[in-house]
């Protein structure tokens, strides 16, 4: 089990008071059966392994990582709805690890979700105004049918659509408005916390910027923290006050925004950095670029030691065989090492990349 | 020659595919020369006023309207527009691998040579030794059951009927270790499935360059991988190019790999090139408001500062019935009544940069910041397809808090099959835990 490392380490004493919700060593692993007649358990693949963060009141932490890396299962357990293998996660002062779901439908209302894919989050019958309702009829939190409808109406105008097209089909909306439709559900019952799993990768250019303003707009003037988890880091960049870096189930590296884009010192995270493309001619072509080699490993066998020295750059090139040693036996803590920030490599060392 | 930020220093990017792709060509400068009946001379690759209908049920959808290009030797002509905006299908009827259904028409001419109309079996002379192509999906473009080295041989020896099928396999392995596949000489007889996804785009790739084609069109090549894999892929593409020395028509919606690999971009819009110019006027100095408005939504990697994000409003229009005028002028900040007359042509604005819109003079005076010609309204108000921006009204008020004293959930139950929050199929189905769970 991880021990509870907290950023408050980092910083002292923490300005922004007590976390609203607070992971500690979060796994979630996934029985792996064998081939035979009697299928027996041959092997788990640890999607999460060990996951500490905190998300503190009207705060956008964003957590990114490549496919596969753990963080939509994360979040998924985060709410309870993949019960966690083991770990803890206290919202509000309440552990949710082990909740029923009787017991979790009254903390529902105050953490939800919003899901990535537009086109299949919302029931293809249900006209619009069933949708949002959903929540409201679950929980009966509306008086009459009239208090219904202006509620539903107003949910509808939150989340910039038209009011009058609530009678409408989700077929008949374009995939940036299914996306805000999904949203006024989640707003539905007034959540403190809502978690944003890649709310925008399937819609377009054009498209996303528009629900990242309205995202970015509801935080301000309803007081929601997100979670946001995402693989594109410019949009995570864009929105999120601490950005968590993912790596094969675990957190490699957490840190304010800009310091975390302007001072990476996860090998990992410069990598990914490093990696994307800027849509500016000059300054892509005259960047120097590190790329990594290979494909993540499976999560069902990690490497020994740290995970990710089978593509680490500074464990091929830089490092010693002494060095790399400690890589190989001792698996990295998340810890400051002086650089004023978490990370988990024995070496880290901030390197500007962009 | 665009050539992308090289990898790495050397420390750091010496385990970059470059290095680990030793092998070169035997054929490697020495090109067979273009097909015979091709003439060298004429333009690499010529395509003009190419339209593509799809019959449907509610009448022909239009997807691509009139696309022009010229195609130079030696360059990189990224193609970019969103979702629907008809650049794969562009290519696709380049290729002439469109469904007999659809309905093509214009001119697509390789060296010279006219390629629409012609039949299968000379086009499959053409494709992969003249133009190849890449596609998107590394998991869908392969075939599941043949060898990876029997897909690359097979391309190999369509087209040079001498080849012995020892030699066959000998260049199969060469290209494997050129794209920057380890133990290539195992890995040839391997199947498909047992490769990663930026593994088999690499076959794929390797494939697309077998026979030292003179153009690779190549859709969307990175789109399915992650972004560490991405950067393996552009490399491996850059080596591609300078093994064959191709030119490459890049399709993409990622305006990044664009910004680094292309010489020259061409902004597509409801199946029309809507701006085509250098990538530094592209970029730049955009003149079309669809690509400042583009630019202008992308949040910046680069940039800490919080400024707002400028969306287009609205939607792209459906290609089926199209009213006449500038298709997006609905979603235009800058709309005038003319621009509703007739959809303009692509006109000229600068030396090799053209765009199709009537308003560029205003357009310039942004000199590339959106945010001085759209706004960044919250809201999207209008039904999808039939979007007019000129009564757009912001909704943006905030939600009054709701009374604190709400009562607390009655715990209704909820109806058969209404669970709130998991009407999504997105979530996948919970494992059952079972007694070996935690073994």
């Amino acid at each position: 089990m991880t021990a509870p490392t907290t950023d408050r380490a980092a910083d002292g004493a923490d300005p922004r008071g007590e976390p609203i919700l607070s992971v500690r060593g979060l796994e979630k692993h996934f029985p792996i059966k064998g081939g035979g007649l009697i299928k027996r358990t041959v092997g788990a693949v640890r999607a999460v392994d060990g996951v500490d963060l905190d998300l503190y009141p009207g705060e956008v932490l964003g957590l990114v990582g490549e496919s596969g890396c753990g963080k939509s299962t994360t979040g998924r357990a985060i709410l309870n709805l993949q019960p966690a293998t083991a770990g803890s996660v206290v919202f509000q002062g309440r552990e949710i690890v082990g909740l029923g779901r009787k017991e979790m439908r009254p903390l529902r209302r105050d953490i939800q979700l919003v899901f990535q894919d537009p086109y299949a989050s919302l029931n293809p019958r249900l006209p619009v105004f069933d949708i949002v309702a959903e929540p409201l009829i679950i929980h009966g939190l509306t008086k009459d049918d009239d208090e219904l409808r202006s509620r539903v109406r107003e949910l509808v105008e939150t989340v910039g659509l038209n009011p009058e097209h609530t009678n409408r089909y989700p077929a008949e909306f374009s995939g940036g408005q299914r996306q805000r439709i999904g949203i006024a559900r989640a707003l539905a019952l007034q959540p403190k916390v809502l978690v944003l799993d890649e709310p925008v990768s399937a819609l377009d250019v054009s498209i996303q910027a528009g629900v990242i303003n309205l995202l970015e707009d509801l935080k301000d003037s309803l007081g929601l923290s997100y979670l946001f988890i995402a693989h594109d880091l410019s949009v995570v960049r864009h929105i999120s006050d601490r950005v968590a870096v993912m790596y094969l189930g675990r957190i490699i590296e957490i840190a304010e925004q800009e310091e975390l884009f302007n001072r990476p010192v996860h090998p990992y995270t410069q990598a990914l950095l490093s990696a994307i493309p800027l849509p500016d001619p000059r300054r892509e072509r005259a960047r120097q670029r590190i790329i990594i080699s290979g494909d993540v490993p499976s999560p069902a066998n990690p490497p020994s030691g740290c995970r990710f020295r089978t593509r680490c750059q500074k464990f091929a090139n830089v490092l010693t065989d002494g060095q790399r040693e400690l890589c190989m036996t001792e698996d990295p803590k998340l810890e400051t090492r002086g650089t004023g920030h978490l990370n988990a490599c024995h070496y880290a060392e901030a390197t500007a990349v962009l | 020659m665009s050539t992308l930020g090289t990898s790495g220093t050397g420390a750091s990017g010496a385990t970059a595919v470059g290095t680990s792709s030793t092998g070169t060509l035997s054929q490697a400068g020495s090109r067979t020369t273009s097909l015979g009946g091709f003439d060298a001379s004429a333009p690499l690759l010529q395509v003009s006023d190419l339209n593509v209908h799809f019959p449907t049920e509610d009448g022909a959808v239009h997807a691509v309207r009139g696309v022009d290009y010229t195609l130079r030797s030696g360059e990189v002509l990224g193609i970019v527009g969103e979702s629907g905006s008809g650049k794969s299908v562009t290519s696709l009827a380049v290729m002439g691998l469109l469904p007999g259904s659809a309905r093509v028409t214009g001119s697509v001419r390789y060296r010279g040579q006219e390629l629409l109309g012609q039949s299968d079996r000379s086009m499959s002379r053409v494709r992969g030794k003249g133009v190849s192509m890449i596609f998107q999906d590394p998991m869908t473009s392969l075939d599941p059951v043949y060898r990876v080295g029997y897909q690359i041989e097979e391309t190999l020896r369509i087209h040079d009927k001498s080849l012995s099928s020892k030699a066959a396999e000998a260049r199969a392995v060469e290209l494997l270790e050129l794209v920057g596949i380890p133990n290539a000489g195992e890995r040839v007889r391997s199947y498909p499935h047992e490769f990663s996804g930026g593994m088999r785009q690499r076959v794929v790739i390797a494939i697309a360059m077998a026979n030292q084609p003179e153009v690779i069109i190549a859709d969307e090549p990175t789109t399915a991988l992650d972004v560490t894999v991405q950067a393996q892929i552009l490399e491996v593409l850059q080596t591609a190019l300078q093994e064959t020395g191709a030119a490459m028509v890049l399709i993409t919606h990622d305006l990044g790999v664009v910004a680094g690999f292309a010489d020259r971009v061409l902004v597509m819009y409801a199946g029309r090139p809507v701006e085509v110019g250098s990538v530094e006027d592209i970029y730049y100095e955009p003149r079309m408001p669809y690509t400042l408005g583009l630019l202008g939504s992308l949040p910046r990697l680069d940039s800490s500062t919080k400024e707002r994000l400028t969306p287009i409003l609205g939607a792209p229009p459906s290609l089926l019935n199209m009213p006449p005028g500038c298709p997006f002028a609905p979603r235009c900040p800058l709309h005038i009544a003319a621009c509703d007359e007739a959809e303009p042509p692509l006109l000229q604005v600068g030396g090799g940069h053209e765009a199709a819109c009537i308003r560029t003079a205003e357009v310039a005076k942004a000199h590339g910041h959106a945010a001085d010609v759209f706004s960044v309204t919250g809201a999207d108000t209008e039904p999808a397809g039939t979007a007019r921006s000129a009564d757009l009204t912001t909704t943006e008020e905030s939600r009054e808090t709701g009374a604190p004293g709400t009562p607390p959930g009655d715990q209704t139950e909820p109806g058969a099959g209404t669970t709130t929050g998991r009407t999504g199929s997105v979530v996948s189905p919970e494992p059952r835990p079972t007694n070996g769970d935690r073994a």
